[in-house]
């Protein structure tokens, strides 16, 4: 059963359409993360779920009821912002308590809410403290204890953790998805990390332009992704893209390059002669005995290496244009050394060089 | 690691400078700066060194004409006398009266004043209805109109609502002229406090007067501050308002003060003159030096951005 549904949404800042006709549904317990560039209108979106922004045409469905019109605090939704947007005069308690003490909950129903949510977040020693007296990640626990206590359904999250840093960030991501285990709640997540998009989303809805390009699941947004641009925004280092044409049926060629795509499993059937870029994923390169081993490999020089610790990115060129590869930091690759890398063409990306569209 | 840091310093020559570098007190720049603060410090202190002089002498003392020697006989009596026996007019109980006016007027005009621009300022900035900036516009058009033009048709508004010569007319003028500025000052502060503030504050259920009276009032004491200084000294200090619209009885300290002072019959009291003046001056330089550090705060919080 669908928990949030938009139905044909736009919203107009004066001329410019932020959102146009936008569709979305999503199931009930489902976690969805809306990811994409700043000015994509992925906020806006949220804010026109959570009822912050008066939309333009369309509808908005929470639970099965029209919310459209309604207040923010009438459509059974609690939001946790990216400034945290607590109440600095207030402690840590009050915070929690306000949406309650201004609903009217009886006294006792909101000290078992506040301690409840309080245990879950693990921020009971901090209840009387001022929000000016906690750290960033304790004031974020109190923000997302402040969607808890008011026992909603849906949760909307704001990039809540981009003002953080980054050790803090992967704990309280962590936190979040465990949350989310524990509780089942509907969240829609805001966030442009597309780590935290993969890390915690059931599905992802790339966006852009007001658009939504591609919506489904972290895996399949990964490997088939739907167009140019959510290949090159997914993925990190970002996916190489080497221009060239489709000739001889399945053959790319590029400069004196030609690979052979027979594994590949096109979209539609048209596409000899066309001008394409093939993305290859820098994680999908072999090197060495590995790369013998691939359907297609070739002998290329290394230009510059960059190590990551974990891993070392190495840039080389194919075909006249630039090309990453990610290898094991073991490896030890040096700049000027001639390797032999190999790629699985099955695992590919074909996107036609206008439109960007996946072929 | 440890010994190679020392290896090097015992290869450096360290007896050069070490730590923080000195500072001179006595530099050409620093005499110059603080010789001209003095300067014009002294300057501005010195007429009110002669005023507070003057009025603690003898009217004896006073004629013999050194104005910056000090009372040799100090006497309050000119205080007594400016407070509550100086004639204005037909009365002569002095400023007493003029002060309670002045409190009467200054106290309801800065509540109500400044009541109305901070809901006017949170409107402005956080519910954006329509026609918002063109209300905006026209409220701040209002600063730029010279009071002079106002003056009549003021006077016959109040006197059509049967206002005229009372205090509270002379309130309801101060607090239409004080609008402008205070809902900009208003404006702007709530302006640069966190938007997702007041949004939060929708999404947890509270209205227009929920998110302005617990969540935006409790967040804006410096702004309110600097509203309460800007009124009180300016309606404290007003002196055209307050004899167009008032009468005789109901005269601020300021009109009384300018008819004691400005009085053509008999011997000119400077004394009490003096004595007046400073009475008059009180409340707002005890204003000044209770809240100057709120003052300063809330201009650089608010005011001057936006």
């Amino acid at each position: 059963m669908e928990s949030v549904i938009v139905k044909d949404l736009s919203l107009n800042f004066g001329a410019v359409k932020v959102l146009n006709s936008l569709n979305l549904a999503i199931d009930k317990g489902e976690f969805l993360v809306l990811l994409g560039p700043s000015g994509c209108g992925k906020s806006t979106l949220l804010n026109c779920i959570a009822g912050l922004l008066d939309v333009s045409a369309g509808q908005i469905f929470i639970d099965g009821r029209n919310v459209t019109w309604e207040e923010p605090k009438d459509r059974g939704i609690g939001m946790v912002f990216q400034s945290y947007a607590l109440y600095p005069q207030m402690s840590v308690e009050g915070n929690l308590s306000f949406g309650l003490r201004v609903a009217g909950t009886p006294r006792d129903e909101i000290a078992k809410r506040v301690a409840r949510a309080a245990e879950i977040l693990q921020i009971e020693s901090l209840l009387k403290r001022r929000p000016a007296a906690l750290s960033g990640g304790q004031r974020q626990r109190v923000a997302i204890g402040r969607a808890l206590v008011r026992d909603v359904d849906v949760f909307l999250f704001d990039e809540p953790l981009s003002n953080l840093d980054a050790k803090l960030r992967s704990e309280l991501r962590v936190e979040i998805k465990r949350l989310h285990q524990r509780l089942k709640n509907t969240m829609i997540y805001v966030t442009h990390d597309q780590i935290e998009a993969m890390t915690l989303a059931d599905r992802i809805a790339v966006m852009k332009g007001g658009v939504i390009q591609q919506l489904d699941t972290p895996q399949e947004i990964y490997s088939r992704p739907i167009n140019r641009f959510v290949a090159g925004f997914i993925g990190s280092p970002s996916m190489n893209f080497l221009d060239g044409a489709i000739a001889d049926g399945t053959a790319f060629k590029a400069g004196g390059l030609t690979v052979d795509l027979a594994g590949y499993r096109f979209e539609r059937p048209d596409c000899a002669g066309r001008n394409v870029q093939l993305g290859v994923r820098p994680e999908h390169v072999a090197i060495g005995d590995a790369a013998a081993a691939m359907p297609y490999n070739v002998d290329a020089e290394v230009e510059i290496v960059e190590p990551m610790g974990s891993d070392t990115l190495v840039w080389t060129r194919l075909g006249g244009q630039g090309f990453a590869l990610r290898v094991d930091a073991d490896r030890n690759v040096r700049d000027g050394e001639t390797i032999r890398i190999g790629f699985d063409p099955a695992r590919a990306s074909v996107f036609d060089a206008e439109s960007g569209e996946r072929l | 690691m440890d010994d190679t840091v020392l290896n090097h310093a015992g290869a450096l020559d360290t007896s050069g400078p070490s730590g923080p570098r000195p500072r001179r007190t006595i530099t050409r720049r620093n005499v110059f700066l603080y010789g001209t603060l003095l300067v014009i410090a002294v300057y501005y202190l010195l007429p009110l060194y002669v005023m507070v002089v003057t009025s603690l002498k003898g009217m004896p003392e006073i004629r013999m004409g050194n104005i910056f020697a000090p009372p040799v006989e100090i006497t309050f009596e000119p205080w007594v006398k400016a407070w509550a026996e100086a004639c204005t007019g037909l009365n002569c109980d002095g400023l007493s009266r003029g002060f309670w006016n002045s409190v009467r007027i200054t106290v309801p005009s800065v509540i109500l004043s400044i009541a109305i621009a901070s809901v006017n300022g949170y409107a402005l900035a956080n519910w954006r209805f329509k026609g918002a900036e063109a209300f905006f516009t026209i409220l701040i058009f209002g600063a730029f109109i010279p009071y002079q033009v106002m003056l009549y048709p003021i006077v016959i508004l109040l006197r059509e609502m049967g206002l005229y010569g009372s205090l509270w007319g002379l309130v309801i003028v101060h607090c239409i002229f004080g609008m402008p500025i205070l809902t900009l000052l208003f404006r702007n502060y709530f302006s640069s406090l966190p938007e997702e503030l007041f949004k939060a504050g929708r999404v947890d259920g509270a209205g227009f007067w929920g998110i302005y009276l617990r969540i935006m009032v409790p967040m804006s004491l410096p702004i309110f501050v600097v509203a309460l200084i800007i009124q009180v000294t300016g309606i404290w200090n007003d002196f055209l308002f307050g004899v167009v619209y008032t009468r005789p009885d109901t005269y601020p300290m300021t009109v009384q003060l300018n008819n004691i002072v400005n009085s053509v019959q008999g011997v000119k009291e400077y004394n009490v003159n003096m004595a007046a003046t400073l009475l008059t001056g009180l409340v707002p330089l005890a204003i000044y030096f209770l809240s100057g550090k709120f003052f300063v705060r809330g201009i650089a919080a608010g005011a001057v951005k936006g």
